[in-house]
């Protein structure tokens, strides 16, 4: 099977915690080499001014370190950084790839040095084909490189700290002045509901205004039909409101 | 499924974005070496952000601060139970005084099966000159070498090295870089079971064997031992320990023998492969430099026994130092 996006590696870790690595695509693998080449390619032109400079002193040393710098930089760039920067390049820090070993730890030199070393081959006969079909017959999307090593390339994307403030109860909540609503909503909501509710208070502002209305409205009738709630108790409190008010009654306990 | 969330939240949520910080600075700064108490803080973070992960879990409450607790529980493992720390690790006098020729040592077999292949690979080269002189055309593509060994003898000896004046360097830095990729194909080949190394080494051998044939079968034994020696002896050895890199891969891709997985038996071979391929790239820098401000100068500028006699210090040494040096020590894996 191709690795997608959504192929992980499962790591459960000597701490009995289990969590994923979201394995990278071929796709965004190659992305990340095209800004690495360029990344070269633009350090290389910085070089040849100096190349060019110098030579005017002595062209024949020159020549000689410009052929070794070229050498150094288009066969160490990728040893270098992905060494230096815990498995990864200026392309793959830009789109938040990193290279890590099959039980997710950080590399060492050696897995760094083989997985570079044989992109000789997976760049066989040319735009790395041999490692682009490795990559998409494996299931963990690994080139030859990556088999050799036993390294593979995982996608860190961005997870914000998530809103938590919309649990915080400076609000007054009318459902707690009512003791028996609050016990007969925690018993007869069903956890899946609850999570859905607490799900549409973080991304209310991602909607627009007549879906958010929509949706509030819908979740309020639901949770109004699950268990009967006294008409002062939601006198002038709009459908949002009131499905917070639920939310807070279901996860948060007050001391 | 009732749970106090916002006391929860509230009591770690301090500690999380502490956590996320340290390992994000550390990402941003990979030369910083955290202080003790640092060190000891971040493994405290990460011990109770793993904890959290847990509880979050058995919570099942929320998708979004459970994948931002996985996200930071996922890098402090990376650091955490990574690598050791690299500054601590390589030692370049120790590298190459004991591990190159206590590695090159143990995978020896794989050099040899390298020599025997280059060196029946020579004899076909040479038998096929020897049989057949019009297949030199077809042995040795180098126009430089094509024409008669005797007349390119003369001219150099007359021309007293002026072909390379201004250009020595940059010469020896093709040749540096060039001899390695060579060389590093040859290791990287040994993923096809092999059969590249296979081909590399023998091929390598029938060219060597065929200019070897030529010139010595033109009267010009001398010129060519003093023009390959002072450089060969050392080049030569750095492909073949090149091949010896991809038959030690192409040994642990086949496995005979060993009931380790093809992972496993990998995984127990790369640092070696690693090793002698930059052991291989250093001793290509120095036979780059020889070849270009020594082999190049023949008689009447430098007399072909001095060169010979270089050679032969030079193979001496190497032999010596691959043979002894490091003995007793104990470096790399072992499968």
């Amino acid at each position: 099977m191709s690795a997608a996006l959504t192929d992980v590696l499962h790591v459960r870790t000597p701490e009995g915690v289990s969590f994923d690595f979201r394995i990278a695509s071929p796709v965004i693998r190659l992305a990340a080499l095209a800004v690495d080449w360029a990344v070269v390619m633009a350090a290389w032109s910085l070089i040849a001014v100096f190349v060019r400079v110098l030579s005017a002193f002595n062209e024949d040393l020159t020549g000689m370190v410009a052929v070794i710098a070229y050498f150094l930089l288009s066969q160490g760039y990728r040893i270098g950084a992905e060494w230096i920067w815990r498995g990864q390049t200026l392309g793959k820090r830009m789109l938040r790839l990193r290279v890590v070993d099959e039980e997710g730890r950080r590399l060492t030199f050696e897995q760094v040095a083989m997985r570079n070393l044989l992109r000789f081959v997976d760049a066989l006969p040319l735009a790395y084909m041999v490692g682009g079909v490795f990559a998409l017959l494996s299931p963990r999307g690994q080139r030859l490189g990556d088999l050799t090593a036993g390294t593979l390339v995982i996608w860190e994307p961005v997870e914000p700290m998530p809103d938590f403030d919309i649990m915080r109860g400076e609000k007054y909540n009318s459902l707690r002045a009512h003791v028996p609503v609050m016990a007969r909503l925690r018993q007869s909501i069903a956890p899946e509901a609850a999570r859905t509710a607490w799900q549409a208070l973080l991304r209310r502002d991602e909607l627009d205004a007549a879906a958010r209305v929509r949706l509030f409205a819908e979740l309020a009738a639901y949770f109004r039909a699950m268990t009967r709630v006294p008409d002062e108790l939601v006198d002038g409190v709009s459908d949002e409101q009131f499905v917070r008010n639920v939310v807070d009654v279901l996860y948060v306990t007050r001391g | 499924m009732i749970v106090n969330l916002e006391r929860f939240i509230a009591l770690e949520r301090p500690r999380w974005e502490r956590l996320d910080a340290m390992l994000s600075r550390i990402s941003e700064d990979p030369w910083r070496r955290l202080p003790f108490d640092e060190v000891r803080e971040l493994e405290g973070l990460y011990q109770r952000a793993s904890a959290d992960l847990a509880r979050l879990g058995t919570f099942a409450a929320e998708p979004e601060a459970r994948r931002y607790l996985e996200n930071i529980v996922a890098r402090g493992y990376t650091e955490i139970h990574g690598a050791p720390d690299k500054a601590e690790r390589f030692r370049p006098g120790a590298w190459l005084a004991r591990t190159l020729p206590t590695v090159w040592r143990r995978r020896a077999q794989a050099f040899w099966f390298a020599l025997a292949l280059m060196t029946a690979g020579a004899v076909f080269g040479g038998a096929a000159i020897a049989l057949d002189p019009e297949a030199k055309a077809a042995l040795i593509r180098l126009p430089k070498l094509q024409g008669d060994p005797a007349e390119r003898v003369a001219y150099e000896e007359k021309s007293h090295g002026k072909d390379l004046v201004d250009r020595k360097a940059r010469f020896s830095g093709m040749l540096m870089t060039h001899n390695t990729q060579v060389t590093l194909a040859a290791m990287a080949f040994g993923m096809t079971w092999g059969i590249g190394t296979l081909i590399l080494m023998f091929h390598n051998g029938v060219i060597l064997g065929a200019v070897a044939a030529d010139y010595v079968m033109a009267g010009q034994t001398k010129f060519l031992l003093g023009w390959l020696l002072p450089h060969g002896v050392v080049e030569l050895p750095a492909i073949l320990i090149g091949g010896q890199a991809g038959f030690v891969l192409a040994g642990a891709l086949l496995g005979r023998g060993q009931r380790k997985g093809v992972a496993a038996r990998l995984n127990a071979v790369k640092a070696d492969v690693v090793t002698l391929c930059f052991g291989a790239a250093l001793m290509l820098v120095w036979a780059g430099l020889v070849e270009a401000f020594f082999s190049q100068y023949h008689e009447p500028v430098l007399p072909y026994a001095v060169k010979i006699a270089f050679g032969s210090v030079e193979l001496t040494a190497l032999v010596l130092y691959l043979a002894f040096s490091g003995r007793g020590a104990v470096t790399g894996t072992r499968t």
